[in-house]
C-alpha cells in the first residue's frame, strides 16, 4: 500500500468563528488528516458579556432582562430560572395561576427552541426547506409572545412572584389555534426530515454517546435523554406545578438509530415537542383563575442566604445559584449553562469522524453561544 | 463557415447566457414557494416588477462594481486563469447539440461533429480542471478541500456518466448528435431512448440508463444532494471562498450554465431532444417548424430542470464518502450491467 | 465537416472573448484597493493557522487509478458500440472478454476494500493536540 509510504501532513483548521453552521461565535480548532478530524478542541468566549458579574452590580429585578439574553432562544425558561431562586430565597408563594402562565410559556418557549433546533440541524445536513417551514411555526410562537409581553425575543416577562400580565382569551385562542396545526406540520417534518433515507445514513450511528458517559460528563436534556437517561427535572423535581400535568419523557430507542446517536438526540427533540403540546392543553383547560403575581413591592430586599434552583430548560439543566447578603443586589451569581457542559463532550465524541460529520454532532448537541459564554 | 453559423453561434451563446438569469431566478422563486415564501420581488426596469425576474441582472451588476480580492497568500496565475477553465466547457458542449429541427437547408445546431458524444465527453471532463485550480490556487484550506472533493466527486461520476452514454449509443448506434435526436422521431414516445428507442425489450435498460445519467448530472453539476464541493455547512463555500466580484460570479453562473448543458444533453440523449409527437413534425422545415421545435426543446429542458430544483430544496446532502459508495459501488455495477443487458439483447436480436 | 471544427473554434474564441470581455469591463469601472488585511485569506475570522499546501491526504489514488483504468475502457468501447450492429456476436464476445477482466479486477477491488473512503478509521491518532489552546 502507498498509504505507508507516502507521508501526509496533518491540517490544522480554523472552524469559526465566523463560519455557517458553529452556531453563533463558537471556534472549534479541528486537526484533521485528509478529511478525518483527529482532534477537535473548542474555543469559547467570544460572546462574553460577564453576564454572572453583572448579576452582582444590580437590583434582582434588573437582573432579569440580562437572564434573556443568555439562552436567547429560551429567554422564558432563563427568566424563569432565576426567579425561582430569588423566590426560594424570599420563601413567597406563588398563586397558581402564575404557575400555569409559567409553564405554558416555558413550553412554548421549548417548543419554538426545538423548532430552531430541528431547524439547524436540518441546515447542518444540508437540507435547507425545513429550516425554514420551521421559522414558519416558530413565528406562531413569537407572534403569540408580542401579544403578550411585546417582545419577541428578550421577553423579560416573569417577574419575582409571578408575571408581569395576565394572559387573556385571545391568547388562550392563539394557542390552541398553534395547536390545532401542529400535529399535522409535525408529520410533515418527520416525512420530509426524519425518516427521509439520506438524512438517516448520515445521522444514524453517529457521535454515538452511552449512557455511561452521558452520566459522566454530567450531560442533561435530550442528549441525556437521547442516550436512555430517563431524566427530567419536570418530572424528578417539579417546579411551577409541573406534577400536576402527564407528559411522556422521550428517551432515545434502537430501531431507526442507535441509542445516544445523532438522530436519537434530533428525535428526542421532535417528541418533545408532542409532550409540550399535550402539556399546554393541559394548562390551558386547568388554567385556575386569580392572581397572576404575588404581591412584592419594587426595590424589595432578599433575606440573606443562598438558593440553588434548577429547571428543565430546552438543553438541559439550567441551575441559578444566588448568594444574598440580604440587600437589594445579589452578592454571587453563578449559573450552570446546559449548553455549555453539553459541548464539553464534543472533542470526545468526534475523533476519527469526517468534518461533516462533526457539523452534524455539532448540530445535534444544539448550543447556544450566548448561554455557554454568559 | 456563413454568416447563417456566425448566427447560430452567437445565438447559441446568448441562449445559455441569457438562460443563466432566467434559471436563477427561476430557482429562486421555486424554491420560494415550496418552502412558503415570496422570493425576489422589489428589483424593477422602469417599474416593471415582473416579480424579481430583474434580481439575477441587479446581481450581475452589483459584483460588477464589485472589488475583486485576489488574496496575498494564492497563486495569482491559476487563480486568475481558474474562471475561465470552469466557464469555458459547459459553453462548449452546447456546439454539438442540436437545438432544433431545421430552418430550410440549415440544421439548427452549431457544429455536427462525426464524434459528437466523445467531443461532450471529452469537454466536459475538462470543468473538473476549473474547479480543482481554482480550489488549490486559492491557499485557503476550505477551498482546497472542496476542490479535491470536487475532482474525486467529478471523475467518479464521470464514470458512471459515460457508461449511460455509452448504452445510448448502443440503442443507437451512433455517436452522431444530429443522428442520435433523428433516430428517436421515428415514432411516438416509444421511440424515444428514455424508454428503450423504439424496442420494447430496452424499456427497462432504458429508463435506468436515464436514472443512473440523471443522478450521475446532478453529482456532476454539483448540486444537492452531492453539492458537497461547496457546502456551505461544511466547508463555507467550497472552492469558490476566496472568489469574489466578476471571478465569483463567473463561477456562480458557470454552475447554472452547466446545468443547463447537462440538462440539454439529458433531453437530446433520453428524452428525443426537439421531438414531440403531434406537436413538431421533423419534416416540416420552415420558420414555424424549426422555431416550434427549439421552443419543445426549451421546453423540455426547462422540466428537467426544474425537477433539478425541486430535489435540491427537497432533499440533505449526501457525506462525502456515502456520494463515492453510491458513485462505485451502486452506480456504476448498475450501468455495467445495464450496458450488458443491452449488448445481449442487441446481438440476440440484432437489428431492431 | 471541418467548417463544423471552425465553427467550434469561432465559437470557443467569442465565449472565451465575452468571459475575458466582462472580466476586463470589470476592472475598468470598480475601484481597486488592496490592504493587508482585505488580502489575507479567509478562515472563519482567525489568523490561518500555517497554509493551505501541505501534503493533503486526499486518499483518492487508488480511486484515480481505478478511474484511469475505466475511463480508458469507455474509449475503447466508443469505437465498439459504433460497429456493434455490424461486428455482430464476435465483436460482443471480444467486448465481453475484455468486461470480464475489467470486472474481476473491479470485484479485486472491491473485495480489497480500495473502494471504502473510511478503511484507515482507525489509524487515527487519538491523543489530544496542544494546537489553539
Amino acid at each position: 500500500m502507498p498509504s505507508k509510504e507516502l507521508e501526509t501532513q496533518d491540517m490544522l483548521l480554523n472552524m469559526g468563528p465566523q463560519h455557517p453552521s458553529t452556531h453563533g461565535v463558537l471556534r472549534l480548532v479541528l486537526r484533521t488528516d485528509g478529511e478525518l478530524v483527529s482532534d477537535v478542541t473548542p474555543v469559547v468566549g467570544y460572546l462574553h458579556r460577564c453576564a454572572e458579574k453583572i448579576g452582582e452590580n444590580l437590583r434582582y429585578e434588573q437582573y432579569v432582562p440580562y437572564t434573556d439574553r443568555m439562552d436567547y432562544l429560551s429567554s422564558m425558561s432563563d427568566n424563569l430560572a432565576l426567579c425561582l431562586a430569588v423566590e426560594r430565597l424570599m420563601k413567597i408563594e406563588i398563586p397558581p395561576r402564575a404557575q400555569y402562565i409559567r409553564v405554558i410559556m416555558a413550553e412554548l418557549n421549548r417548543i419554538a427552541s426545538h423548532l430552531l433546533a430541528f431547524g439547524t440541524f436540518g441546515l447542518d445536513v444540508g437540507a435547507f426547506t425545513p429550516f425554514l417551514y420551521a421559522w414558519r411555526e416558530r413565528e406562531m410562537i413569537l407572534n403569540m409572545f408580542e401579544y403578550v409581553c411585546g417582545a419577541r425575543l428578550t421577553y423579560n416577562y416573569m417577574k419575582v412572584g409571578g408575571v408581569w400580565k395576565d394572559v387573556d382569551k385571545k391568547f388562550a385562542e392563539m394557542v390552541n389555534n398553534f395547536l390545532s396545526i401542529f400535529d399535522d406540520k409535525l408529520k410533515e417534518y418527520n416525512d420530509l426530515l426524519s425518516y427521509n433515507q439520506i438524512f438517516i445514513t448520515r445521522t444514524k450511528g453517529l457521535g454515538v454517546i452511552p449512557r455511561d458517559m452521558a452520566l459522566a460528563w454530567g450531560l442533561s436534556g435530550p442528549i441525556a435523554r437521547a442516550s436512555g437517561i430517563e431524566w427530567d427535572l419536570r418530572r424528578a423535581e417539579p417546579y411551577s406545578s409541573y406534577d400536576k400535568f402527564e407528559f411522556r419523557i422521550p428517551v432515545g430507542r434502537p430501531g431507526i438509530g442507535v441509542v445516544g446517536d445523532c438522530w436519537n438526540r434530533y428525535f428526542v427533540r421532535i417528541e418533545e415537542m408532542v409532550e409540550s403540546g399535550r402539556i399546554l392543553r393541559q394548562a390551558l383547560d386547568g388554567l385556575p383563575s386569580g392572581k397572576f403575581s404575588a404581591d412584592v413591592k419594587r426595590g424589595y430586599k432578599v433575606p440573606a442566604g443562598e438558593a440553588y434552583t434548577v429547571i428543565e430548560n430546552p438543553r438541559g439543566e439550567l441551575g441559578f445559584y444566588i448568594i444574598s447578603d440580604g440587600s437589594d443586589t445579589p452578592l454571587r451569581v453563578k449559573i450552570r449553562a446546559p449548553s455549555f457542559v453539553n459541548l464539553s463532550v464534543l472533542p470526545e465524541i468526534s475523533r476519527g469522524v469526517l468534518i461533516a460529520d462533526l457539523i452534524a454532532i455539532l448540530g445535534s448537541i444544539d448550543i447556544v453561544l450566548g448561554e455557554i459564554d454568559r | 463557415m456563413n454568416i447563417w453559423d456566425l448566427a447560430k453561434i452567437v445565438f447559441v451563446i446568448a441562449l445559455v447566457l441569457q438562460g443563466v438569469p432566467v434559471l436563477v431566478w427561476l430557482e429562486r422563486k421555486i424554491s420560494a414557494s415550496i418552502q412558503g415564501r415570496i422570493g425576489p420581488n422589489r428589483t424593477a426596469v422602469l417599474g416593471l416588477k415582473a416579480a424579481g425576474f430583474f434580481q439575477p441582472v441587479a446581481d450581475a451588476v452589483k459584483l460588477l462594481f464589485k472589488e475583486d480580492v485576489t488574496p496575498g497568500a494564492a497563486d495569482r496565475f491559476l487563480y486568475q486563469l481558474a474562471p475561465l477553465f470552469v466557464f469555458v466547457p459547459p459553453l462548449l458542449v452546447f456546439t454539438v447539440i442540436p437545438f432544433g429541427n431545421r430552418i430550410g437547408e440549415e440544421h439548427l445546431q452549431v457544429a455536427n461533429l462525426p464524434i459528437g458524444v466523445l467531443f461532450v465527453m471529452s469537454v466536459l471532463s475538462l470543468g473538473v480542471y476549473g474547479v480543482a485550480f481554482g480550489g488549490w490556487a486559492s491557499n485557503n484550506k476550505y477551498s482546497l478541500l472542496g476542490g479535491l472533493r470536487a475532482s474525486a466527486q467529478l471523475i467518479s461520476y464521470e464514470l458512471t456518466l459515460g457508461l449511460s452514454i455509452i448504452t445510448i449509443i448502443l440503442m443507437a448506434g451512433t455517436v452522431d448528435m444530429r443522428e442520435i435526436v433523428a433516430r428517436q422521431t421515428r415514432s411516438a414516445f416509444l421511440s424515444w431512448n428514455l424508454f428503450g428507442g423504439g424496442n420494447l425489450l430496452l424499456l427497462p435498460s432504458g429508463l435506468v440508463a436515464g436514472l443512473v445519467f440523471y443522478v450521475a448530472a446532478l453529482a456532476e453539476n454539483n448540486r444537492l444532494p452531492f453539492d458537497l464541493p461547496e457546502c456551505e455547512a461544511e466547508l463555507v463555500a467550497g472552492y469558490h471562498t476566496e472568489y469574489s466580484s466578476m471571478k465569483f460570479a463567473m463561477y456562480f453562473m458557470a454552475e447554472y450554465a452547466a446545468m443547463i448543458t447537462m440538462s440539454a444533453l439529458f433531453v437530446t440523449l433520453f428524452l428525443g431532444g426537439w421531438h414531440f409527437p403531434g406537436l413538431v413534425d421533423p419534416a416540416d422545415t420552415s420558420w414555424i417548424g424549426g422555431l416550434l421545435s427549439h421552443g419543445v426543446f426549451v421546453a423540455k429542458m426547462g422540466a428537467v430542470i426544474a425537477l433539478y430544483i425541486w430535489i435540491r430544496w427537497t432533499l440533505p446532502r449526501f457525506r462525502y464518502d456515502q456520494l463515492m459508495r453510491l458513485g462505485w459501488k451502486v452506480l456504476l455495477p448498475i450501468a455495467l450491467v445495464n450496458l450488458l443487458v443491452i449488448a445481449v439483447i442487441g446481438v440476440a436480436w440484432g437489428e431492431r | 465537416m471541418y467548417f463544423d471544427y471552425a465553427n467550434i473554434l469561432v465559437y470557443l474564441l467569442v465565449a472565451a472573448g465575452f468571459i475575458l470581455g466582462s472580466l476586463i469591463v470589470g476592472r475598468v469601472v470598480r475601484r481597486q484597493r488592496p490592504d493587508p488585511e482585505k488580502l489575507a485569506t479567509y478562515e472563519c475570522g482567525e489568523e490561518t493557522i500555517g497554509t493551505a499546501w501541505i501534503q493533503f491526504n486526499v486518499r483518492f489514488y487508488i480511486i484515480a487509478l481505478i478511474f484511469l483504468i475505466f475511463d480508458v475502457e469507455i474509449a475503447v468501447l466508443f469505437p465498439w458500440t459504433t460497429v456493434f450492429r455490424q461486428a455482430g456476436l464476435l465483436a460482443f464476445i471480444e467486448m465481453g472478454v475484455f468486461l470480464a477482466i475489467l470486472g474481476v479486477g473491479f470485484a479485486y477491488v472491491w473485495a480489497k476494500g480500495d473502494l471504502e473512503w473510511l478503511k484507515s478509521l482507525g489509524e487515527v491518532r487519538t491523543e489530544p493536540s496542544r494546537e489553539g489552546r
